[in-house]
């Protein structure tokens, strides 16, 4: 039968948890290039349920984190993405997309502005040397970037985080909002997350990244958990995931991430293009699937309409420990079905049935979002 | 007196006279992970040797399991559908398929359970 590959035989990268990792007996594989866990122990399931159920940790620090700060700062993301960033208050965090000249995405990363000319950003570990070019290529004299390679960074996820950072790392976020960050001596802390539970990302010097996980995964309620289980948490959110469900190709608009963008803007990169996809005009539009047969649908397999007539592509799917069912999401002709049609999938020649589904499969838990800004 | 034998991509197979039972092995059930799905074949399809006949999805990934002998499937596991647990080296739960071997020959090349014991822990 064929096996997952178990080595690489080229030179990876590693985290400054790699150590950690293996002392924890995880199942290692390359990702971005780097040799990271993809489950532990535990198993992909029992680490996707316990995070929804209580709190699991993740090692993500091959992320990108960079700063970009000066008075052009606001200025060029408001040039380099679709977002009102320069609306943001100090200190909230907004989920946004680099676009490029064809309307596409360079990526997608998590913008949080500092202070009025600081912003911190995390960035795609696939595409950090991308994400850097380009935004150099584009760098103003008056902004200035810093790539923050020196640090960690390491999710904390699930319905008892709060809980847990108090206890473990004595830092009360009980006054946190979603999509909030704040510092505390050396750690940089955000309310937010890639599993649809409330949670945080802690970024730290990489020097105590290995003191700070050794103190989160000695409580009781707290399993480190792998990148396979990640993926089928963020899966389950309807969240993409970039160079599967987004890439250069895909417009916002087509990936369903209208919501990401500034009312009225005009003038970013790629808007002239972007502009040809507004009111509904779009050739694509990104859906969820969900297969009401049995079978597992993946990357890749084709969508059909009950009479044939192929409707698009599935970009990620996978089985939902949540829903105990098969879910994807792919790109549909919205001129030719809509949210609730049945569907066909085709896996290896087998017609499996499903429909199409709005986006996400399970509600959030996250914190709600704060009214007011923050100061 | 049935005679097992292992290939090196981690199925096994009983044999008794010109009839073999095929299935994958433990080690290749710890190495999957998390099992969510079997995909069996139908009842009398005619397979060559290396043939996919199934396929076995867990959490993560789809792994096709492979025949090591031609013949015709004479009967399939459906039971081993809803009790993926069973899916290992467990001769009389685990077995996917029954084949009617059409040349026994190609079996003769296979490990025996101490080679195959050796092969694994070459692998890790």
């Amino acid at each position: 039968m064929s096996l997952p590959p178990e080595k690489q035989a080229h030179p990876m990268k590693t985290t400054p948890l790699h150590a950690q990792h293996l002392a924890l007996n995880a199942k290692m594989a390359e990702f971005a290039g780097y040799d990271m866990p993809i489950q532990y122990p535990l198993g992909v399931l029992g680490e996707h349920n316990w995070t929804r159920e209580k709190c699991g940790v993740f090692d993500v620090s091959h992320m990108g984190q960079i700063w970009l700060e000066g008075a052009g700062a606001a200025a060029l993301w408001e040039h380099l993405t679709p977002s009102a960033i320069s609306k943001l208050g100090h200190g909230v965090a907004k989920y946004s997309v680099l676009t490029n000249e064809e309307g596409g995405m360079v990526d997608d990363l998590i913008i949080t502005r500092l202070s009025e000319d600081k912003f911190f950003a995390v960035i795609n570990a696939g595409c950090k040397d991308k994400d850097i070019g380009w935004i150099k290529s584009h760098l103003p004299d008056d902004a200035k970037l810093t790539i923050h390679d020196d640090r960690a960074l390491i999710a904390i996820q699930g319905p008892l985080s709060e809980k847990i950072v108090r206890e473990t790392l004595n830092i009360d976020c009980s006054n946190l909002g979603y999509m909030r960050y704040f510092e505390h001596g050396p750690h940089w802390i955000s309310r937010l997350g890639y599993t649809g539970e409330d949670g945080f990302e802690i970024s730290i010097p990489q020097d105590i990244a290995a003191q700070i996980w050794g103190k989160l995964l000695q409580h009781s309620d707290v399993k480190p958990v792998g990148l396979a289980a990640r993926d089928s948490l963020r899966l389950e959110m309807g969240y993409p995931l970039y160079g599967h469900d987004i890439d250069a190709t895909t417009s916002p608009l087509e990936a369903d991430l209208g919501w990401i963008m500034g009312k009225d803007k005009t003038g970013y990169i790629g808007y002239d293009a972007i502009k040809n996809h507004m009111g509904g005009k779009a050739l694509r539009k990104r859906v969820g699937v969900r297969l009401t047969d049995k079978g597992i649908a993946r990357e890749g397999a084709e969508i059909f309409t009950l009479s044939g007539e192929k409707l698009g592509d599935l970009t990620s799917g996978g089985f939902s420990p949540t829903l105990s069912e098969a879910i994807g999401q792919g790109y549909i002709n919205p001129h030719k079905a809509n949210i609730g049609d049945d569907v066909l999938v085709r896996v290896r020649g087998r017609d499996i049935k499903g429909v199409l589904t709005a986006l996400p499969f399970v509600k959030p838990k996250t914190k709600a979002t704060p009214k007011q800004k923050s100061a | 007196m049935s005679d097992i034998k292992y290939t090196s991509d981690h199925e096994w197979m009983k044999i008794e006279g010109n009839t073999a039972w095929i299935g994958i092995t433990t080690y290749a059930r710890h190495a999957l992970g998390d099992l969510v799905y079997l995909e069996l074949p139908e009842n009398g399809r005619s397979l060559k040797k290396g043939d996919n006949f199934a396929v076995v999805e867990s959490v993560k990934a789809a792994s096709e399991i492979y025949t090591p002998v031609s013949g015709k499937i004479v009967a399939v596991n459906d039971a081993l559908s809803d009790n993926l647990e069973d899916l290992k080296e467990d001769l009389d739960k685990g077995w996917i398929i029954k084949i009617e071997m059409s040349d026994a020959a190609e079996a003769q090349g296979l490990m025996d359970a101490t080679s195959y014991k050796k092969y694994t822990e070459s692998l890790s």
